[in-house]
């Protein structure tokens, strides 16, 4: 009996082993050799679902848009999204698989931790990789010198946080509300206390919370009250900050809420009261109502093919795809080279290009060798259920 | 009588050959088809965490199989075990040290540390009676990792600095470099995982197993599981025999966890990887893979991992497919009808019967 299990089990395992190989030889049989390939990796599904689809959508439009305009140097570009669940190791099957489909370059990975994987193995098969928000600097240099980053990185963020806060002469008694067990977030909370302290701010309180205690932040919030402090500090993504501005709501408690990029997607939060959410500050490199001609019409494009208003990550995506073309224009880059041969040429172009993007501000985007990108942060206010630039 | 007792062990070194047999047959198809570039980019990137799923859950499956007892913190062993050895291999890593001296003993100190964890919690757990050590292991697990989110390590010219606040205030020289990150975890552990290694471990894992299983220890240990009145009362020692059996498989797990570690050059303690979800999947490795079956826990594992990976042509339904698959690998393995159908038609009643008809004639 036990026989026959392990024989069905086998015979299972070698289907799905041969299915495999199969997809595998009939994607490298169906490849064109005049096509640029761009890949893309992110989380779909999960509790991050929200970042991997606005980096797959924006960078979707961006595709079709080049792709419409005759594409890159007169070549067509395909591009293939794959989901990582935002975990470290699924992250490296999907770039597997987007490499068995001949990918030249990549556009990703969405979140921090499966980046850095995914880094370490472009670095090892020399491959060309830009993410749009990755944010941490272990990226870029786990990369070794093949990625670059759309998005600021964390200890931008935080000090530019500290800074905005000081200057903008908002409460500077501070207190903060960050995930432990993130990397994003406390790699950001590390550096905005350092830079707050030169900076002059009083942070007085400081309260974690880890990935299996993120559904009741009473305790927290008890405690930035109890401690007086009018500012809260939230370096964390959406779901959570919603949560919390729900709780403080219920607890009588109004203080002023900064956040940062993670924050951005908290009106699309379902069953969240927006106008809790009135007042809140966030920087972000991007807005969508801004009077931005570019902007306006991609915010238009997006809104008709996904019934929803981009967030940053979409427009740092399809800031991504435009800065590809720009660096395969100035390395006149062929599409008959492999991802190796590319990822060589690409390097070099991308320290030599300025963009405007959507998220470049009036500066622009420039990017230099180590891959980390140089653009201005733009702090936005939540003003009737929309963001507006401060 | 005694050609009953020769035929019986003789099924058990069968059983036992027939799975050493179908590693090392895995291992040579699949080293032919990477060298004629049959295998897909995929497939050789799962290959290694293929290894260190059935790892584990040959651990896993030597406590819930033979000793009988249920743990849900076995990734909570592999947690150990990959930051352990991750430390390791990191601080040696500019020591030029040779490399691969420098796994073999990363290895061994991952291994022997989730050892002694094992030994530490089974000492008091398993003097108790019941579903104890179900509930500690899982709190050990969860313990576990969030301890180490919260553990800064560094070390810079005057040696090794530690605090559990943040890494600010581990006050380093200039030239100081972290080991620990907090919950950033560790960067930049080298890989030296591979599938040769991984199936090494797999087979030095089963050697040990069924020694163990096989030899008078581990007749012991399942006198204890089937009856503990009865095994106290010919005078086995049950608490020895109990922690010696648990402490291997935590051993085992956090061999498994070094694989892990040096795997991918990120390692962060996340609920996704080392949480109860992961302990629990495991224990789904050894339950549907057949309890006290090493074999059938390989199997398990390689076909629960395989599948969502191969199922990524059907976008988000494939955790749906997974769902079902789950769902019909139990009712076949264990519902009473599906056994009663099995049994109607299994290959090995069809031959009995027919070795049967060939002896009456």
């Amino acid at each position: 009996m036990r026989k026959f299990i392990s024989v069905m089990l086998v015979a299972a395992m070698a289907v799905t082993a041969l299915t495999g190989c199969g997809s595998n030889s009939s994607s490298s049989s169906k490849k064109d050799a005049d096509k640029y390939y761009i890949g893309g990796i992110g989380p779909t599904t999960g509790a991050t679902a929200i970042y991997g689809t606005a980096v797959k959508n924006g960078a979707q439009i961006a595709v079709d848009e080049i792709n419409a305009a005759g594409g890159i140097n007169g070549k067509q570009i395909e591009y293939r999204f794959e989901d990582d669940q935002n975990d470290a190791e699924k992250a490296v099957n999907a770039y597997n698989t987007l490499k068995d489909w001949g990918m030249q370059m990549l556009v990703g990975t969405t979140t921090t931790a499966p980046c850095i994987a995914v880094a370490g193995k472009t670095a090892s098969d020399n491959v060309f990789q830009i993410t749009p928000s990755a944010s941490s600097p272990d990226v870029l240099s786990s990369g070794n010198g093949n990625v670059f980053q759309v998005c600021f990185t964390d200890p931008n963020q935080g000090v530019a946080s500290a800074q905005y806060i000081a200057e903008n002469k908002l409460p500077t008694k501070i207190g903060i509300i960050y995930d432990s067990s993130d990397v994003y977030s406390s790699g950001i909370e590390e550096k905005f206390e350092a830079e707050a302290k030169t900076q002059g701010l009083n942070i007085v309180s400081k309260a974690a919370f880890t990935a299996d205690s993120k559904t009741d932040f009473g305790t927290q919030l008890q405690k930035a009250k109890d401690a007086g402090a009018d500012l809260l500090f939230l370096p964390i993504y959406y779901q959570e900050a919603s949560i919390i501005l729900k709780q403080a709501d219920t607890m009588g408690y109004k203080p002023k809420f900064f956040g940062v990029d993670g924050m951005d997607g908290i009106l699309t939060v379902e069953n969240f009261d927006t106008k809790l959410a009135e007042d809140v500050m966030l920087l972000t490199p991007f807005a969508a109502d801004a009077k931005n001609k570019s902007v306006q019409n991609f915010v238009k494009t997006y809104k008709e093919k996904y019934k929803d208003t981009p967030n940053q990550f979409a427009a740092d995506s399809y800031d991504a795809v435009y800065a590809l073309k720009a660096a395969i224009e100035e390395s006149k880059a062929t599409t008959d080279m492999s991802a190796s041969d590319m990822c060589d040429a690409l390097k070099g172009a991308m320290t030599k290009i300025k963009m405007q993007g959507l998220t470049g501000g009036e500066d622009g985007l420039t990017w230099n060798e180590s891959g980390e990108v140089t653009k201005s942060p733009k702090a936005v206010i939540i003003k009737n259920g929309a963001y507006k630039a401060m | 009588m005694k050609k009953s007792n020769m035929k019986s062990i003789n099924k058990q070194t069968k059983s036992m050959l027939i799975t050493y047999a179908m590693v090392i047959a895995v291992f040579i198809i699949v080293e032919i088809m990477i060298s004629t570039g049959m295998m897909s980019s995929l497939m050789q990137g799962l290959l290694v965490p293929l290894c260190i799923y059935s790892i584990v859950a040959i651990g896993l499956n030597l406590c819930v199989g033979y000793l009988g007892e249920l743990s849900l913190g076995h990734a909570g062993f592999m947690c150990v075990g990959a930051f352990s050895s991750a430390v390791f291999s990191k601080c040696m890593m500019t020591s030029g040290m040779n490399e691969t001296l420098r796994f073999i003993l990363a290895l061994l100190i991952g291994t022997v540390v989730a050892a002694v964890f094992g030994w530490l919690i089974g000492i008091p757990v398993l003097r108790l009676r019941g579903d104890y050590l179900a509930i500690v292991t899982l709190a050990f697990g969860e313990i576990i990792k969030n301890v180490i989110n919260v553990m800064y390590l560094g070390r810079d010219s005057k040696g090794f600095h530690f605090s559990i606040k943040d890494s600010a205030s581990l006050n380093m020289q200039a030239d100081g470099k972290m080991i620990i990150d907090g919950a950033k975890g560790i960067v930049g552990t080298p890989n030296q995982s591979t599938f040769v290694v991984g199936i090494i471990i797999i087979l030095i894992s089963l050697f040990v197993s069924f020694n163990l299983v096989n030899s008078r220890t581990g007749r012991a240990i399942m006198a204890i599981r089937d009856n503990r009145i009865a095994a106290e009362s010919v005078g086995i020692n049950i608490t020895k025999y109990k922690l010696m059996a648990f402490t291997i498989s935590a051993a085992i797990a956090g061999a498994g966890g070094v694989l892990y570690a040096h795997n991918l050059s990120t390692l962060t303690a996340l609920p996704a990887n080392f949480g109860y979800n992961m302990s629990i999947m495991i224990l789904v490795f050894v339950v549907l893979g057949g309890m006290g079956s090493f074999r059938g826990s390989i199997i398990a594992a390689v076909v629960l991992t395989m599948l969502p990976e191969v199922l990524r042509g059907l976008a988000d339904y494939r955790m749906l497919i997974y769902a079902i698959v789950l769902i019909i690998m139990m009712l076949f393995n264990w519902a009473p009808k599906a056994i009663e159908w099995r049994e109607k038609h299994s290959l090995k009643r069809m031959f009995g019967k027919k070795e049967k008809a060939e002896e009456v004639q």
